[in-house]
């Protein structure tokens, strides 16, 4: 079914979400992609803070292109999720409770977003242009080193994702073949 | 012998870039249209018709189709009459890639592979040069997102292995990738030769033209047998179920060793994105 939420995701959100449920997100996302998880890992081995509060947020893994003069971004779509998997159980562990990427999570994955009650999200992978009118600002907040990698607050409206791992553990991918 | 300055070289890498990155080839784009027209899944019916959203929205208002838009792999036909003046070839490629990304708001995603620092412009450029009679020069920049290409494959088959191996091969890359490699997919299959020449033709088959087989009946056979079992392992666009997971699937062979069966299997989701001109 069709849902709008706003985020922060607390997890009494994310519980009503269901696999296969298409939702329309309003409020603020954070990207981090590759290099951003290392770095916050990272930080977090060395017992430093991190470039966001994890608690109720939702991570994007994406790094855009960039913006033309007088937009907020350039194309903006989901990158592939497993490549963050090593990182994402300490993340949800520590309070987040959304991810929005495209492909198949690892076991250790979907154990941690049942343990944490999270929802892992599917973004239309190729779709970066169509994404990128669901953002309405876009600001660096972290690692601005890194290009298109760095860690960027984004504000969003009614930005269009599918629930495709619940905090119960229903997968969509695993149920879809 | 006919001069070539490397100066247009570079122009025209510079403009392909920016073209291949917003518009897809009309036969690409027509056969994404018609898949969002026959596609049974209504979830997956609504992926495709927002992917051709998505198409008009990158070439009306220049936005890249993709965010990744890829490493840029320039094929060069190079005439055997042609004489490259004005400086070296390599560099007017690379250069011509450099200005394409900064002057188009491209992403630039080449990084050392070690320390992962990112070359800041996008360059090197993957450059195939292939030297062909006559006089001209055919350019051709397919800029290739890593969704897919991490999902490619080469198998060192053996020759006891025969066709039911490379079709077994083909559909096991082609299930693995699944929603990594952002389907509808298109897959370059590239057969015989060395451990290197299969990957170049698996590369060089996604450039053929969407909806043409084959010229070889055994082979086109086999790209159209290899399209149905790919369309019925029900992944579907963006891996959520349908009919639609391959857009296309191209061969092309070349002769081997005794000893062995190379197969090389070159996923490119359905931003199947090359442009070319001839100077």
């Amino acid at each position: 079914m069709d849902r709008y939420i706003t985020t922060p995701l607390t997890k009494e959100k994310a519980a009503e979400l269901e696999a296969g449920d298409m939702v329309y997100i309003t409020g603020t996302l954070y990207t981090a992609r590759d290099a951003a998880h290392r770095r916050m890992a990272e930080a977090l081995s060395e017992g430093r803070e991190l470039p966001f509060p994890l608690k109720d947020s939702i991570v994007y893994y994406m790094g855009p292109s960039p913006a033309r003069e007088g937009r907020p971004i350039g194309s903006a779509g989901p990158t592939t999720a497993s490549r963050m998997d090593r990182y994402t159980p300490e993340l949800l562990d520590l309070g987040m409770t959304g991810m929005i990427g495209k492909g198949r999570r690892s076991a250790e994955v979907h154990e941690a977003v049942i343990r944490n009650g999270a929802v892992y999200f599917a973004a239309i992978g190729g779709a970066g242009a169509l994404l990128s009118k669901a953002i309405t600002a876009s600001e660096t907040v972290a690692y601005e080193d890194l290009g298109t990698e760095a860690v960027r607050k984004l504000t969003v409206k009614d930005f269009p994702v599918i629930v495709v791992l619940d905090s119960r553990g229903n997968d969509l991918y695993k149920n879809a073949y | 012998m006919r001069d070539i300055q490397v100066s247009a070289v570079s122009d025209a890498v510079r403009e392909l870039c920016i073209n291949a990155n917003h518009r897809l080839s009309p036969d690409m784009e027509g056969r994404l249209r018609r898949a969002a027209e026959e596609e049974t899944s209504p979830l997956g019916a609504d992926i495709l018709s927002k992917l051709v959203t998505n198409l008009e929205i990158a070439g009306s208002e220049m936005i890249p189709i993709c965010q990744d838009t890829g490493m840029a792999v320039v094929f060069l036909e190079i005439g055997q009459e042609v004489h490259f003046t004005g400086g070296s070839l390599e560099d007017a490629v690379n250069d011509g890639v450099r200005r394409g990304y900064l002057d188009g708001f491209l992403r630039k995603s080449v990084a050392d592979p070690l320390n992962r620092v990112n070359t800041g412009d996008n360059t090197p450029a993957i450059i195939h040069y292939s030297i062909v009679p006559g006089d001209s020069l055919l350019i051709t920049v397919a800029p290739k997102g890593f969704g897919s290409e991490n999902m490619s494959r080469v198998f060192m088959l053996k020759p006891a292995d025969g066709e039911e191996g490379i079709k077994d091969a083909v559909v096991r890359a082609v299930v693995d990738a699944g929603p990594n490699a952002c389907p509808p997919m298109v897959i370059g299959v590239g057969i015989g030769g060395t451990f290197e020449k299969c990957a170049i033709l698996a590369k060089k088959a996604l450039l053929k033209p969407v909806d043409e087989f084959s010229q070889d009946p055994h082979i086109r056979e086999m790209e159209q047998e290899l399209l149905e079992r790919i369309n019925n392992t029900d992944i579907g666009p963006a891996g959520l179920g349908g009919r639609t997971t391959a857009l296309a699937l191209h061969i092309l062979t070349y002769p081997t060793h005794i000893a062995g069966l190379p197969v090389a299997v070159n996923i490119c989701c359905h931003v199947n994105r090359h442009a070319s001109v001839m100077l």
